[in-house]
């Protein structure tokens, strides 16, 4: 940017003006920049701002043109009133259960798997690196119906037992995010640790993992934003009301009565506080995580 | 593809001759006894939920069940079924009409805000989590939210038009509306994308644009000839993962519209559903989620075949 506004700065000045042109340039393109960002920033934000606001009018209010962005007499009794309807406790404990039994899963079987991928050598792990890779890029729809069978014959369904029991073994994204992550190690510690007779368990545990934090954390984030934000494992395999989770009781009450927007409204932003304060506690592994899923495979 | 480091080079010097010799069997043994263990879970995961599975679905595909009666044999039958069920051809339509008219304006529109946020500008981190927030939200809330956003009497949408004295549109009610309704919700979650776009900016040298700045190169010569091409494993990548997902996009249809108005987003992983689990054909549910699986494997290995002509890498063998 500099180099073009001093090309046609005058040809005596060329050693004295440049750099403040181009300041000044870079700092007006900075302010259009602001400009654009906070709009395109207010729009993405007002689906969320019309959720919150939704939430707090009364039912009359939600009709009214043009739309009170910030009500009058805002009812948060509205929130006593969706958790008196709706199980929102019981949905809210089914999530949190599902969600932290599934997380615990992947971050168990992401790190036996993943050092087994990354730091160990056997005959075979190629092969089962191939598989890995395989199974990331399978549509996962080809295993709806028969899987559904399989648990329907197992009696597992309306338990939540097929909600996170196949964490346990491993999901092949999280577990190539891991051994990404673990081929980065250096190699010296375990090396040493190895000629000491150390076994293969006491070092993942005592050295490798203490070393993983920043992937534990990502898979873990990631692993328990996806277990509380399915929706069509709940709506598959779950059919007792009080053993819905939060989205699928969400979308239960929404589809029944869903002409209360502000009940609705409030119901959505329960839903929504878990994940919030997940994001916001997480916030920077939240990045590091994205990045490490999405450039550590090319 | 990245091996760990070969075993010869990180054996110690100082171990003395007798024990390297004896000793790598032992515990080379049980390492591989080890490695087989550690990575036991992920085998049997791959056979019980991915090739069992597969191969009772291919069992499916000849059989005519409700999950109630004994299965019964009707050999291609079902492939019949789909190639005269116009629903079928529908949902493909609507699929392919959200996947690729969808994905390249939210790649399109997550690059261009990850190129506005990888300049220094103050507030940066501020900028990303509001653009990130929408991609964390549970997807039912989302549409929920959405289902009233687009209402054609009081919704957001529809209240900017007229207040800019165009006419209110009915979007989820038209069946010309109800599939770029869908499109422009998806260009609120591109989040993750612009996310890994920034994280692909990190890799193109400064050294490399300061050097053509001063050659003269303008601000576009610089974008399409030295960022867009180190760019482009990352768009790459972002493009196979954005198809795959929007080929099976689910949830919004099945919470909003349930894939009315007059089928217009009825897509194919709503349509293996309701044949599936609201029909219970689950031989015909079993064979369309076959073609859909075939359809995505193809157009994943076009992708990888087409990738050749415009992706650039910068340490190819």
């Amino acid at each position: 940017m500099t180099a073009t506004t001093a090309d046609s700065a005058p040809a005596k000045e060329v050693t004295r003006t440049p750099k403040l042109i181009g300041r000044r340039r870079t700092s007006l393109g900075h302010g259009i920049l602001h400009v654009a960002l906070i709009v395109w920033g207010i729009t993405f934000l007002v689906p969320l701002l019309w959720m919150l606001s939704t939430s707090l009018k009364t039912s009359g209010q939600v009709f009214i043109l043009p739309v009170q962005w910030i009500p009058k007499n805002p009812q948060w009794s509205n929130y006593q009133e969706i958790f008196k309807i709706l199980p929102l406790t019981s949905f809210m404990r089914n999530s949190l259960f599902v969600t932290a039994m599934g997380t615990l899963g992947t971050v168990f079987s992401s790190l036996l798997v993943g050092y087994s991928l990354a730091r160990l050598r056997w005959p075979g792990r190629e092969v089962v690196f191939a598989m890995l890779v395989a199974t990331m890029m399978l549509p996962g729809i080809v295993t709806l119906i028969p899987t559904f069978i399989l648990y329907t014959r197992l009696g597992w369904v309306d338990t939540f037992l097929p909600l996170f029991v196949p964490s346990w073994f491993g999901t092949p994204f999280y577990i190539f995010m891991m051994r990404q992550f673990m081929i980065g190690l250096p190699y010296e510690l375990e090396e040493a640790a190895r000629i000491d007779g150390a076994s293969s368990i006491r070092i993942l545990t005592t050295i490798i993992v203490p070393l993983c934090g920043p992937a534990i954390a990502a898979v873990a984030i990631f692993s328990a934003l996806a277990h509380y934000n399915d929706f069509l494992g709940p709506l598959i395999y779950l059919s007792t009301n009080d053993r819905f989770t939060i989205p699928l009781g969400l979308q239960w009450y929404a589809g029944r009565y869903g002409n209360f927007w502000h009940l609705v409204m409030a119901a959505s932003t329960v839903a929504l506080v878990p994940v919030m304060v997940l994001f916001f506690v997480a916030q920077r592994y939240f990045v590091r995580g994205i990045v490490l899923s999405g450039l550590g495979g090319r | 593809m990245a091996v760990a480091t070969p075993p010869a080079a990180t054996v110690p010097a100082t171990v003395p001759a007798t024990v390297r010799r004896r000793r790598p069997s032992g515990v080379q043994l049980a390492e591989w006894r080890d490695g087989w263990l550690f990575a036991l879970p992920f085998i049997l995961g791959v056979l019980i939920f991915w090739v069992g599975p597969m191969l009772y679905s291919l069992f499916l595909v000849t059989q005519d069940w409700d999950m109630l009666g004994t299965p019964k044999f009707v050999g291609l039958g079902n492939l019949r079924l789909i190639l005269e069920d116009p629903l079928v051809f529908k949902s493909l339509l609507n699929t392919a009409y959200y996947t690729f008219i969808g994905v390249p304006i939210q790649l399109t529109l997550a690059l261009l805000l990850a190129l506005a946020l990888n300049v220094p500008l103050r507030g940066r981190s501020i900028y990303r989590t509001i653009f990130y927030l929408p991609a964390i939200t549970p997807v039912v809330a989302s549409a929920v939210v959405w289902n009233q956003i687009f209402n054609a009497d009081f919704g957001v949408f529809n209240v900017v038009l007229r207040s800019i004295g165009l006419p209110g549109v009915k979007w989820l009610f038209e069946p010309a509306a109800a599939k770029p309704a869908f499109i422009l919700m998806s260009l609120w979650i591109i989040g993750p994308q612009m996310v890994i776009f920034l994280a692909g900016l990190q890799n193109v040298p400064v050294e490399l644009l300061e050097a053509a700045q001063i050659d003269g190169a303008s601000t576009w010569q610089r974008f399409f000839s030295i960022t867009l091409p180190i760019l482009s494993p990352v768009i790459f990548f972002n493009l196979i993962i954005g198809i795959i997902a929007s080929l099976q996009v689910f949830t919004n249809a099945f919470v909003m519209t349930n894939g009315g108005p007059q089928n217009s987003t009825l897509f194919m992983v709503l349509y293996v559903y309701l044949n599936g689990f609201r029909l219970f054909k689950m031989g015909f549910a079993a064979t369309l989620a076959w073609m859909l699986f075939w359809i995505i494997m193809v157009f994943t290995f076009l992708q990888f075949k087409l990738s050749g002509r415009w992706v650039y890498y910068e340490t190819k063998v």
